[in-house]
């Protein structure tokens, strides 16, 4: 298995506020073989983002602990020189956000963004930058690319504003590609098409992905492994079939209870998890989920608040942090 | 952006015209006899008559505005005969206390206004926005805690107490600096900076204090913008990332800001000229209102206004410039 591109080993970040700590990751570890998908699930706040914020480099050093180790193809990202991280932005790794219209400046023509995201990691003139910008809105299927390069961002459509947010991740060929809910702003008819694209470029490029999302249907298409998380933890990691047939957590089978089918009964009602997420200043007791969890009468005594579980073999390939692995009762 | 300006330019030309009307009616609603007033020093109730139909008071307000709006183009002739007095165009007015047009008065006076506006909102502008942007890079830490404190202390000194304390320590304490005499530069420059370079600082805290808090909570703003997040994610340095996406973005307000009041000082610091006694538009206010001539204070305020409208008429035009999607508007 070459499951060592992207490694992370007991990522910790946490942010200090008036109110307390907010540990947002607690000891997350993680690995992304070359070339594939690897999806994080979760509701908000789980979190997902700040992980991949983490990866990136993105988060406020003034205002953010981080603890860990994450691996990009050997080198060290916490551990390196700031600067060597800086210029692994956008070269090496890059990152397409939620927001296509707030991700873009909109002050600048779309066409003068991509330039400039070309011309800090190529020694190029502005014509060739230029020109790459072009060839890079036609990958993503921009139509009339030498016209929409000079566009502003409030000219192009929300799916269009997307493909250029792709263009501009993918322009100097990274590595890594970082999506956070790279849909979930987009008309429903063009989320397919994001999607689609995505799954294309990635084809064509053989990047390595992590799509963030809480569409579960985005990563059924796009996973080779899922990644679930919850109050800052894997709950449960495995290939997609795995964790999509065997859902070895009860948060994972409720996650999946609460999304409509089309294949399910016409008067069949959703089945939403009841409560709300942790609080990451103080987080409950022994298993994070046990307060919402419907399952743990299955598991004896009070293990579940007290005691929190490990990240268990559930399968090949495929764990899950849940007491019923170890001590339920069939 | 060109239909964008001749628009503007259209709104601004119908602005001002409005603003003579206001500004007119204004005066002339006022209670002062301005046939007693510049009718010199022997005055009888006939010469006072015979001033009134001089001046043109004797006709209805709007004959009076006509004969003041025409002035502006064609000029205007007090009286008739040997005696009459020939304002020549534009003529904004004839000032009977100088015997001068009002429009002479206040371009002899306007250089020396110029200079110390401009000279205080180059400061100011730059020291505001720099210490601005400083803060609110160092959020949180002391040398943002200081820079807010001590231009609150700024923003809330009175410009009159704060030039006098300058002037006694600086002036007549220590003796660093001569009695402000005021020289136009091109005649004494040494002279001209020597006067002008406190009125200059004592502006440019006092305005700069605004800057600086204005500036901080806008970066501030715009840091957290997702865009910014993209300019880093792009692998930018963080200098380029605040210079050319956070402050751009952050401009908009600093730059209505500072054209208002650049037009603001160029009306006249009225209180600080006077405190350092250099003979601008605000100077020559204060001596039209101790001494009374209303030509001279309809002259000022009419050019005063003018500044403002014109600096929004800028300020406008350099919103399209800063932000595409306002050209579209």
């Amino acid at each position: 298995m070459s499951h060592d591109f992207l490694q992370i080993n007991d990522l910790r970040v946490s942010f200090p506020t008036d109110d307390g700590v907010v540990r947002a990751v607690s000891g997350l570890t993680l690995s992304v073989g070359r070339g594939e998908t690897l999806a994080i699930v979760g509701e908000s706040g789980s979190g997902k983002s700040v992980t991949a914020q983490a990866i990136m480099g993105l988060l406020n050093p003034l205002a953010t602990e981080i603890d860990g180790r994450i691996l990009l193809d050997g080198v060290d990202l916490l551990a390196c020189d700031p600067e060597h991280r800086r210029s692994m932005r956008g070269s090496a790794m890059a990152m397409i956000f939620q927001d296509p219209l707030s991700s873009l400046h909109p002050f600048y023509r779309v066409g003068d963004q991509l330039i400039e995201a070309v011309r800090i990691h190529q020694d190029v003139t502005k014509k060739e930058a230029r020109t790459q910008a072009i060839d890079g809105l036609r990958r993503v299927g921009i139509p009339d690319p030498e016209r929409r390069v000079d566009d502003y961002p409030h000219q192009l459509s929300g799916g269009m504003r997307q493909r250029v947010m792709i263009a501009m991740a993918l322009i100097n060929g990274p590595q890594l590609l970082i999506a956070d809910e790279p849909t979930t702003a987009l008309d429903v008819t063009v989320q397919a098409q994001i999607t689609d694209l995505m799954m294309d470029l990635q084809q064509q490029t053989g990047t390595t992905m992590i799509v963030i999302t809480h569409d579960l249907g985005v990563v059924a298409e796009m996973a080779d492994h899922v990644c679930v998380m919850y109050g800052g933890r894997v709950v449960e990691y495995g290939t997609t079939d795995a964790v999509y047939y065997r859902p070895s957590m009860p948060y994972t089978r409720g996650l999946l209870a609460s999304v409509p089918r089309l294949d399910g009964a016409y008067d069949e009602h959703l089945d939403p998890i009841p409560g709300n997420p942790p609080s990451l200043i103080r987080p409950p007791s022994g298993c994070v989920f046990h307060p919402r969890c419907r399952e743990r009468e299955a598991v004896p005594g009070d293990l579940c608040s007290t005691v929190e579980p490990d990240l268990v073999t559930a399968g090949p390939d495929h764990r899950a942090r849940c007491h019923l692995l170890t001590e339920g009762t069939p | 952006m060109a239909a964008y300006i001749i628009r503007r330019v259209l709104i601004m030309l119908l602005l001002l015209l409005l603003l003579t009307l206001i500004v007119f009616v204004l005066f002339s609603l006022l209670p002062a006899d301005v046939a007693r007033l510049t009718c010199g020093k022997i005055c009888t109730d006939q010469t006072i008559e015979l001033n009134r139909i001089r001046l043109g008071l004797d006709k209805s307000v709007f004959e009076q505005y006509w004969l003041f709006l025409s002035a502006l183009f064609v000029g205007r002739t007090y009286g008739i005969g040997d005696g009459a007095i020939v304002c020549e165009a534009p003529c904004l007015g004839w000032s009977f206390t100088k015997s001068e047009p009002v429009l002479e008065l206040i371009l002899q006076r306007l250089p020396t206004t110029i200079f110390l506006a401009l000279g205080a909102f180059v400061l100011f502008l730059v020291g505001g926005v720099l210490l601005g942007v400083y803060s609110a890079l160092k959020r949180g830490g002391w040398q943002d805690r200081t820079i807010t404190s001590v231009a609150l202390i700024g923003y809330s000194l009175p410009s009159f107490f704060f030039g006098l304390v300058v002037i006694y320590f600086v002036i007549i304490r220590w003796q660093v600096l001569p009695f402000p005499q005021y020289e136009h530069p091109w005649d004494d420059p040494v002279q001209f900076l020597q006067t002008m370079i406190l009125p200059w600082l004592v502006l440019a805290i006092l305005y700069a204090a605004f800057y600086t808090r204005l500036t901080r909570s806008q970066m501030l703003e715009t840091l957290g913008e997702d865009y910014i997040r993209t300019a880093r994610a792009k692998g930018l340095p963080e200098r380029t990332v605040i210079r050319k996406h956070a402050l751009r973005a952050g401009l908009t307000p600093i730059v209505t800001a500072a054209g208002l009041d650049l037009a603001g000082l160029l009306g006249g610091a009225i209180i600080l000229e006077a405190v350092f006694s250099l003979p601008g538009l605000g100077g020559l206010a204060i001596s039209s209102v101790v001494n009374p001539d209303q030509a001279i204070l309809v002259g000022i305020t009419l050019v005063t206004a003018t500044f403002i409208i014109v600096a929004n008429l800028i300020v406008d035009i350099l919103y399209a410039v800063i932000d595409p999607r306002v050209r579209v508007a």
